[in-house]
């Protein structure tokens, strides 16, 4: 008795959070969607509650109760409007190519916080719960950077490859780590990956402002990366496509192909669903863990040099900026299936790129725009909420 | 009190779970609910119990409809539960618990912890319980927990009570002295309700007995029938209680476990110089009740646990400090006792869990690519082979039934070219059906001439199944005897008691 109370206690953490992954994961595929639109809802609220027109015209609202829907009209489908144009098409434009410029921002702002998503969704399907991605994006970021700036031997592509690779590398083994430690000694995988992103944070500012700093730069950055060892450009160089969209996409296939096709994603999942039965199955489970979270901080290394190889173009504090939290966002979002999580990078790109059009014209604060982003997330991490808003019948889970 | 449940009708979507189901039991009376897992029982008394609302029917107390919306009406009606689980909280002592929901205060909303106290003795002595108010529930043994939730149902002055499987945890000794103790109860005025799917109990206190199949009523019977009539009743044809099997012929010594012994996390010692051996084509029984070390002696086979002491040969092969995969790979076929955390991904399909051992390996797999075609012929085949009742093998495992899980762990584990098959409560929580088939294929392993190795925590199961019978208490074997000794020496040994 005393024996079976025991392991009940030891094991109901992964219980719990096989509950919450089960609802995350497994719910309605309409949730997401109908979570998106509640979002964009309470994003209206805010962008007129925020809109200075709408709140001149509160003031005399009762003599003039036409003039306050006007601007709350206004405020909110300008806003809608911005986004739209900011992130897809810009019809305003005097032609195709500058109209389109919006998708392709849009396209080049979710290939990091995608690559990184589809690493931390391995990681959930598995049952760990990686919050390292920004480490390991920094950690695979400035592996390329070091092979880009300091090791210039190599011509041309090669030059490209090995610093991608060095990046792939950095965070698989700054991931790798961590499921080496949770194999080994027990450590929780969320406490040391928390820990390892500010150690990964805080070694970068260090980094930048000495060895790695550019020795002109006022600002704590480095040299620019050079032409070689950049991910070559898609669409020319009036758009800020490249080739890291392409490599996006195979990852997309190839997490896919991982996760749902082969020994070793099957090995995975069978670890995140039920640990105990893999372990009487005879999975390695410490191997395992090492596997999971090397190739999780592998993606987010890919993710890293995709950031500054390709966008950035050189390396710097902000580079790991939110995309590290953004990605468990698009994971969740996309319920850790590759292109769900695809579309919740692309979703998300299409928001950044939006933001700033949003603020330009139509003076929409950015912070509203990550609000509406939060609001996304709240919705879709708490089904029940989006369930309860739209009248839908609770999950089994739920009711019992 | 008498009980009434007339036409009593509930739906789970398309499934009806009780199908105009009556019943009533007299003040004094035992009435036993017999059914299959699945057949409703449960569903019926939740029902009763106000944790579900009938769609149909009406439940009469003294001839009075009443209506409950929750357990805490039922519970003022008169109603107790002991529920199968307990509803305990461990670190809370006897009184504590006893008084949750309804705690006695005095003056400012003190707790009255003399009047618990009190309130405990006075039941504890009036059916000689032998409760301690301030035991701490969670050091009690389970047979005294279980007293302790009676007790609880007791103080609220329930009149009818109601009994969910309540034996299923405990020893035979605890499970006559809880027959007796639904006597006293039954002889002071309590209808009680009893719930089971064990026949010799059912034979031994129903006054009363409705068969339950399929959430209907397929009849009532007395306790004066056959087991095996009452049986064919509960199931839906005629069944076949004993087990047949032929003498073992046994073949060479093939499983030698010696000296072994092993310490938990705390550190009491769960394995105690453990040593027997099994020869080919014979099963040998662990019995005891649960938690006296059996669990950690499958494990330490399966090389769960790598700090354990001793030695554990298979064919002369020493399986201690392998790793699980290379047990498994020597042709160590393991049933684990809990199929739905030890033994299945729930929420894989069957035909992945069918490979849950071997997704690494050729054919399942070329390169890094599973092949899928392979597999899924390979599922098709073992669902069929070992009457898997499901409509597809892409079912996921957890939708499966008790038994239909059953069949594919042992589907998964026969498949394996095997040298030894160590099996834990194998037939826990199944059905008759499933439980008959799972004997047959333990049965049909030992006459393939392997070694056997079945934990068992009920006495039948034992006797019927084991060629021989090794008795575990406290992480020791007490003793090995044959399968013909009486049941009484057994219990006993089971107790700690050598023969």
């Amino acid at each position: 008795m005393s024996d079976k109370m025991k392991t009940q206690k030891t094991e109901a953490p992964v219980g719990r959070f096989s509950g919450l992954a089960r609802e995350l994961f497994t719910g309605n595929a309409l949730i997401p969607v109908l979570a998106v639109l509640a979002s964009f809802l309470v994003g209206g609220i805010l962008i007129a509650l925020s809109n200075e027109n709408v709140q001149a015209t509160a003031g005399y609202f009762f003599a003039r109760p036409g003039d306050m829907l006007s601007a709350i009209w206004q405020s909110v489908f300008g806003a809608y409007d911005a986004l739209f144009r900011g992130s897809i098409y810009n019809y305003h434009a005097d032609n195709f190519g500058d109209g389109i410029l919006s998708l392709t921002q849009t396209l080049a702002y979710s290939t990091p916080i995608t690559i990184a998503g589809l690493g931390l969704a391995v990681a959930f399907r598995s049952g760990l719960f990686n919050i390292g991605g920004t480490g390991q994006i920094i950690v695979g970021a400035v592996g390329s950077t070091i092979i880009a700036l300091y090791v210039p031997i190599w011509p041309g592509p090669l030059h490209f490859l090995v610093a991608v690779l060095a990046g792939i590398l950095g965070g698989a083994l700054f991931g790798g780590f961590v499921g080496f430690l949770k194999a080994t000694t027990g450590a929780n995988e969320v406490i040391v990956t928390i820990m390892f992103n500010y150690i990964a944070v805080y070694l970068l500012h260090y980094s930048l402002t000495s060895w790695l700093k550019a020795p002109l730069a006022s600002n704590p950055q480095s040299s620019p990366i050079p032409q070689d060892a950049l991910y070559p450009s898609l669409a020319g160089p009036d758009y800020p496509l490249h080739l890291g969209f392409i490599v996006m996409l195979l990852a997309v296939a190839a997490v896919w192909w991982l996760m749902n096709r082969s020994s070793v994603g099957f090995h995975f999942r069978a670890l995140g669903h039920n640990p105990s039965a893999s372990k009487v199955a005879g999975v390695n489970i410490g191997r395992t863990y090492f596997l999971v979270m090397a190739v999780s901080g592998a993606l987010a290394g890919l993710a890293g040099t995709s950031q500054i190889l390709g966008t950035e173009k050189y390396l710097g504090t902000g580079v790991a900026a939110t995309y590290g939290f953004d990605a468990i966002t698009v994971a969740l979002l996309g319920r850790s299936n590759p292109v769900g999580v695809l579309a919740a990078g692309i979703l998300f790109g299409g928001l950044r790129a939006g933001a700033v059009t949003m603020q330009a014209n139509q003076n929409v604060p950015i912070d509203i725009v990550y609000v509406v982003q939060s609001m996304i997330v709240l919705f879709i991490a708490a089904p029940p909420l989006v369930r309860s808003i739209f009248f839908m019948p609770k999950s089994k889970e739920a009711r019992a | 009190m008498k009980l009434e449940l007339r036409s009593i009708t509930k739906r789970f979507g398309s499934l009806v779970a009780n199908e105009n189901v009556s019943l009533t039991v007299q003040p004094g009376e035992i009435h036993c609910l017999l059914g299959e897992n699945g057949a409703g029982k449960s569903t019926l008394m939740n029902v009763l119990y106000g944790l579900y609302q009938a769609d149909g029917g009406e439940i009469l107390l003294d001839d009075k409809v009443v209506k409950f919306s929750g357990p805490g009406d039922a519970m003022a009606a008169g109603i107790g539960m002991v529920h199968q689980h307990f509803m305990l909280i461990p670190v809370f002592t006897v009184a504590e618990n006893v008084i949750l929901g309804h705690e006695p205060t005095k003056f400012g909303g003190v707790l009255d912890m003399a009047a618990a106290r009190a309130k405990v003795r006075e039941i504890s002595d009036q059916f000689g319980f032998d409760l301690d108010p301030d035991a701490i529930v969670g050091d009690l043994p389970v047979g005294v927990q279980q007293r302790v939730e009676i007790v609880k149902a007791l103080i609220s002055n329930a009149q009818i009570l109601v009994f969910d499987e309540p034996t299923a945890v405990l020893t035979p000794q605890e499970t006559d002295e809880l027959m007796a103790i639904m006597k006293a109860l039954r002889d002071r005025g309590t209808a009680i309700v009893f719930i089971t799917h064990k026949l010799r109990e059912v034979k031994e206190v129903a006054d009363k007995i409705t068969v339950l199949r399929l959430g209907k009523v397929v009849g009532e019977a007395s306790p004066d029938e056959s087991a095996s009539d009452l049986a064919s009743m509960m199931v839906g044809r005629a069944v076949d209680l004993e087990i047949s099997k032929s003498p073992a012929k046994l073949g060479d010594l093939s499983f030698v476990v010696s000296g072994l012994s092993a310490v938990s996390h705390s550190g009491t010692k769960v394995l105690d110089d453990v040593s027997f051996e099994i020869h080919q084509g014979e099963i040998l029984v662990i019995a005891g009740v649960q938690g006296n070390g059996q669990t950690e002696l499958t494990e330490a086979i399966l090389g769960l646990m790598p700090k354990a002491t001793g030695s554990i040969k298979l064919n002369g092969q020493e399986l201690l400090g392998r790793p699980v995969k290379q047990v498994l790979d020597l042709g160590v076929g393991f049933v684990p006792e809990d199929r739905t955390d030890d033994g299945l991904v729930a929420d894989f399909t069957i035909a992945e869990n069918l490979i849950l051992d071997r997704a690494d390996r050729k054919p399942f797999v070329k390169g890094l690519n599973l092949q899928l075609k392979y597999l899924r012929e390979f599922a098709t085949k073992l669902v069929k082979e070992f009457d898997v009742r499901t409509q597809s093998i892409d079912t996921k495992a957890g939708k499966l039934s008790g038994g239909n899980q059953q069949k594919v762990v042992l589907a998964r584990e026969l498949s394996r070219e095997l040298k030894l098959l160590v099996a834990s409560q194998p037939t826990r929580g199944l059905d008759v059906g499933s439980i008959e088939f799972v004997h047959e294929q333990i049965v049909n392993t030992r006459n393939s001439g392997l070694p056997v190795l079945i934990v068992a925590t009920e006495l039948d199961e034992a006797v019927q199944l084991g060629d021989r019978i090794a008795v575990m208490y406290r992480g020791k074997i007490v003793g090995i005897v044959p399968s013909t000794t009486p049941r009484e020496v057994l219990g006993q040994m089971m107790a700690g008691i050598t023969a």
